[in-house]
């Protein structure tokens, strides 16, 4: 399933994350990557060097707007003024798709800036799902949510984490963009088979894919997009690829950031297990 | 429990302050233990408590916050020094705490917010106040927008009475009592973007050479535009009478109300006045610091 409404169509390969730090190698070695993805919110401004760099950037490469903020579990409105430049920005980019996570980090107009885990309701999932539409309505492009890394749950929760991520991707009618690295460290911090969540997931409705590495510690992992990715991460890169097919995937790395060709190179990793879906597929 | 009334819980516990040692507090802002209230809607697992569950929220919360504070104010940092510093950024953040969906704008309550606290700078107010409102300023001057540049055949036929020239909307005009931009450009020679693999003995040799600079600095008024070239942000030191007209015409004054009475008090000799404006408005044109008028000027 390479393209679908979700991504509008879009028929993406291996992509990695647009970061400052390699601006300048990208712009003047020219590396052949098939798309970035940019954090929309980096882009948001009214001009200088961040909208100079990213028209550069748009002028040779393929870009994905991916954001922290939206929010969309939130219990309040969406902030119109961040949908109003998401909205710019989106136009500028033509990118075909647009990514936040399913997640909430504000209340009453105060923001944490942090992906905090929503607790699994009823009640939160119609809600998220009416602030995704609303979303998606303004941006007039598709929305796919992201699964987040957590490190609590609620008592009121009344399903699991995926059944949550169906329920609002059905109310909704969006896409999916499924972390599998985030599934793994919940799944250590929750103590859930994360094959179990990846074999659960919509395949009609992936978007997009992410891959990452995350940092153990003695009692919990974090996701500090800081370190390759680990084997047991690529096993459900593998398991999940082999049931959706060749989707656009991408490698997120935000700390500790090695040169472009490390990232380059971690990010390739993903075609082994592309290759051999789509040869397990043809067969 | 409904979501807004859980998310509120939780943002509340999240954004208290933590202990001196970086921790969780043991009381919630109401007064309640913590552990009680982390219990009422965060399960335990087998490794960690509710409390504990929260804790690692609370903790990323101000760790996040207190380096993309740091991040933004490195001049004001330099100014304090490293433990008050640490103090007024908690101090801050906690006053102010992030309304918009942007890092960016984490800075933007800092200049109001020290005047009417000034016991967080100390006995320098003055000059932190200044040293926040450049920092402040570089940050809006680096990613404002830029209008299309003034050409001088935008002018032709307008009455230059009538004229009203605006300003680039990224430049922000300052009149500080210290020169902050000198000791500014200092701590950011001092510190290199990527400083993780400096030796103590080199971070100390450094931190002793920004006290030094600091101790140094003496009130001496200057007036500044904080502006851009080829998207790279600029410091330009005006004269007085520079900066009048400047931030007249910024207020949306006619060419001849925003020179009128601006060599007022001004120490230039008379007969060289009309040489000093027509240099300026040279430079400034040069620098493309007026903007195409968005609407038909008045023609005569």
């Amino acid at each position: 399933m390479p393209a679908n409404r979700f991504n509008n169509f879009t028929d993406y390969g291996i992509g990695i994350g647009l970061r400052s730090t390699h601006y300048n190698h990208i712009l003047t070695r020219k590396p052949v990557v098939d798309w970035f993805e940019i954090i929309s919110e980096n882009f948001m401004v009214d001009g200088g060097r961040p909208l100079h760099i990213l028209d550069r950037i748009l002028e040779q490469y393929r870009v994905v707007q991916h954001g922290v903020s939206m929010y969309f579990g939130s219990a309040e409105r969406p902030n119109r003024e961040h949908l109003r430049r998401l909205k710019d920005l989106v136009k500028r980019t033509k990118t075909p798709w647009v990514s936040d996570h399913l997640c909430w980090g504000s209340v009453d107009g105060r923001y944490t800036h942090d992906l905090l885990p929503m607790p699994y309701t009823f009640e939160a999932a119609k809600l998220t799902a009416q602030k995704v539409r609303e979303v998606r309505d303004t941006l007039e492009v598709p929305v796919a949510v992201e699964n987040v890394s957590s490190y609590a749950e609620f008592h009121v929760s009344e399903m699991s984490e995926w059944e949550f991520l169906n329920e609002v991707v059905e109310r909704a009618d969006c896409g999916i963009l499924l972390d599998v690295n985030n599934i793994y460290v919940s799944s250590q911090n929750h103590s859930f088979d994360p094959l179990t969540y990846v074999n659960s997931v919509p395949t009609e409705r992936v978007a997009q894919i992410h891959i990452a590495g995350h940092s153990k510690y003695r009692k919990y992992i974090l996701d500090t997009h800081d370190h390759p990715v680990i084997d047991p991460v690529w096993r459900l890169y593998s398991r999940a690829i082999e049931r959706v097919g060749h989707t656009a995937t991408l490698l997120e790395w935000d700390d500790s950031i090695p040169s472009f060709k490390q990232v380059h190179d971690e990010a390739l990793k993903a075609n082994k297990f592309l290759s051999s879906a789509a040869l397990a597929r043809a067969v | 429990m409904s979501l807004l009334s859980l998310q509120r819980r939780m943002a509340r516990a999240v954004m208290t302050p933590l202990t001196p040692g970086e921790r969780m507090r043991r009381l919630a802002p109401d007064g309640r233990p913590m552990r009680r209230v982390a219990a009422e809607f965060i399960k335990p697992n087998d490794r960690l408590t509710s409390f504990e569950r929260l804790e690692i929220y609370n903790r990323q919360y101000w760790f996040r916050l207190v380096s993309g504070f740091a991040e933004d104010f490195p001049g004001v940092r330099a100014v304090l020094g490293d433990r008050r510093f640490d103090s007024l950024s908690k101090a801050y953040l906690k006053a102010c705490p992030s309304r918009s969906f942007t890092l960016r704008n984490l800075g933007s309550r800092l200049e109001s917010w020290l005047r009417t606290h000034p016991r967080w700078a100390g006995a320098r107010q003055k000059l932190v106040v200044d040293m926040a409102r450049l920092e402040w300023a570089d940050i809006e001057a680096f990613d404002a927008k830029a209008e299309p540049v003034l050409k001088p055949e935008d002018l032709a036929g307008v009455d230059p009475g009538c004229l009203r020239l605006s300003l680039q909307p990224y430049i922000q005009l300052l009149d500080l009592r210290y020169p902050v931009d000198d000791l500014l450009l200092a701590v950011r020679e001092d510190v290199p973007e990527d400083s993780q693999d400096a030796s103590n003995a080199f971070n100390e040799r450094r931190k002793r050479t920004r006290v030094a600079a600091v101790a140094r600095l003496k009130p001496a008024p200057i007036f500044l535009a904080v502006h851009r070239v080829e998207y790279s942000v600029y410091f330009r030191r005006l004269e007085p009478e520079e900066f009048a007209i400047l931030r007249r015409l910024r207020q949306g004054k006619s060419l001849n109300r925003a020179t009128d009475g601006s060599f007022r008090g001004s120490k230039v000799p008379l007969d060289r006045r009309t040489e000093k404006l027509a240099q300026w408005f040279h430079n400034w044109a040069a620098l493309g610091w007026f903007c195409r008028p968005q609407k038909r000027i008045a023609k005569s």
